[in-house]
């Protein structure tokens, strides 16, 4: 699973390095950042479903890698 | 070192003493039909608003009121994001519902920027203010703020019955602000007069609101002198200091920035603070299952700010226009309920249920689009640490007495008095 923030939507409300800070992290305004190339390691399924499943923007895209 | 003459004078001065905007009647009294007569400023509102917005979002949606000159009160999430994203039809000259409208040339800045301000200006006024108000920032001011919720609960020790909302809630974030503006804690009870002019006595005479904000622009001015003769490591002194387009801030940027900061980041969170108080003093499954597990605070408290989410913003229309089925006009106000979007069944399941362990909750109570809340990072530590320490040390409080329970009117809502019974009933 890959997960990728949508930079046009994003607010910075930072949910996503809230419920997910192994994947997501802050830049210097507060907006959020996909850490590393955004793999999800086993584990942090879950933690990425519920990152994508409560961004106020939608901003968040889930999906399996192909 | 150069005088900063920005602020010798009163930048005021020589400014039209009469009011350019555009007034309205005045209209107060109860409410004879929500669809055509809304009005969030009447105490049934103040009571209890949800089942009115329940209503209307079934048979409405949007309801009107020619109270404030006209305005509409969309109720459904998706009328009220498509409006939040929509900055081309819809203004934030003002966001603040009155019988005063400010003229039209105020745009993009508006008299409080950024949360007044409309692109393109808006994102340059704003990016002055995000990094002191990541979650990475706000999490250095954590420990005091926790040490001094503990200060107010060592206050209250012995006593039966307490006031959370006045006793505690409210001072926490009169506390937390003061601190990053660098005013002394002593004037709390001077920011909590200028909130209540500013937010509440929106049915005043035009006239004496301009009064009170004055008193308000006043005591920022002083402020500001002080930060230029000693200045310092806080956000006045930043705002002094910062530059926009290769030069420092037009002076009444720096106190409508400050004015901002001080009343949009203290009745907010008090609210939410207190809101959240209030549920668990009246549910005791969620108050001992809180207690029990400490660790879902942090999703309990997204709970909270979903279904008692405080601030109501509001936007002028800029051009009439057919909208979703209703015929605006420009110039009408449009209210924007972030709490009625965050209770549409269309948007959330069992909207109308306060689920404290409800994982997927992407509630709009700090805004969506690009007004979202400057300080919801603050906001959001503020409401962990009170409600933290708040549980730690009182863990048993009923309400005293339900009826006693008193709310703020207007666009930020929460309780103002709440009296509460400590310990084992």
């Amino acid at each position: 699973m890959k997960v990728q923030i949508n930079p046009e939507r994003c607010q910075g409300h930072g949910r996503c390095y809230d419920l997910a800070p192994g994947l997501f992290g802050e830049d210097d305004e507060g907006y959020g950042q996909v850490l590393g190339h955004g793999v999800v390691p086993p584990g942090e399924e879950e933690a990425a479903r519920l990152a994508v499943a409560n961004c106020p923007e939608r901003a968040i895209d889930a999906h399996e890698e192909t | 070192m150069a005088v900063d003459e920005r602020f010798t004078q009163d930048y005021r001065d020589g400014q039209d003493e009469e009011l350019v905007g555009t007034r309205s009647e005045i209209v107060t009294g109860p409410v004879a039909d929500w669809t055509t007569d809304f009005s969030h400023l009447e105490p049934e509102w103040a009571a209890d608003p949800y089942p009115i917005q329940d209503e209307l979002r079934q048979g409405c949606p949007i309801a009107r009121t020619e109270r404030f000159g006209g305005g509409w009160l969309p109720t459904r999430y998706e009328d009220v994001a498509a409006i939040a994203y929509d900055t081309e039809h819809f203004s934030s000259r003002a966001i603040v519902m009155s019988n005063y409208r400010p003229p039209l040339d105020l745009a993009p800045v508006g008299g409080v920027p950024p949360i007044s301000s409309d692109p393109p200006f808006h994102r340059d006024a704003r990016r002055l203010l995000l990094p002191a108000f990541t979650k990475s920032a706000v999490a250095k001011r954590e420990a005091a703020t926790r040490a001094y919720c503990h200060t107010l609960i060592d206050a209250l020790e012995g006593r039966r019955d307490v006031d959370a909302a006045r006793e505690y809630a409210q001072h926490i974030p009169v506390r937390v602000i003061a601190d990053m503006l660098g005013f002394p804690p002593e004037d709390g009870p001077r920011f909590r007069a200028f909130i209540e002019h500013s937010l509440e006595g929106v049915n005043l005479p035009p006239e004496e609101r301009m009064a009170h904000m004055g008193e308000l622009f006043d005591y920022l001015l002083e402020q500001i002198r002080d930060h230029l003769d000693n200045p310092r490591d806080d956000l006045t002194t930043y705002l002094i200091e910062a530059e926009l387009y290769g030069q420092k801030l037009q002076p009444a940027h720096v106190s409508g920035t400050m004015a901002l900061l001080l009343i949009a980041g203290i009745d907010t969170t008090w609210s939410a603070i207190g809101a959240s108080l209030w549920h668990l003093a009246k549910t005791p499954a969620d108050r001992e299952r809180l207690v029990a597990e400490p660790e879902l605070l942090p999703t309990a408290m997204e709970e909270f700010l979903r279904a008692y989410a405080p601030v109501t913003m509001a936007r002028l229309v800029k051009q009439d226009m057919h909208w979703h089925g209703v015929d605006m006009k420009a110039d009408d106000w449009v209210l924007l309920s972030f709490p009625a979007a965050n209770r549409d069944p269309a948007h959330v399941e069992r909207a109308d249920e306060v689920v404290i362990d409800r994982e997927v909750n992407r509630h709009v109570a700090f805004g969506l689009g690009i007004h979202r809340c400057v300080g919801s990072h603050l906001a959001r530590m503020e409401l962990r640490v009170a409600l933290e320490v708040w549980l730690e040390r009182i863990p048993e409080f009923t309400l005293a007495d339900p009826a006693a329970v008193t709310w703020a009117t207007g666009q930020v809502r929460g309780p103002r008095t709440l009296p509460l019974r400590v310990g084992r009933t």
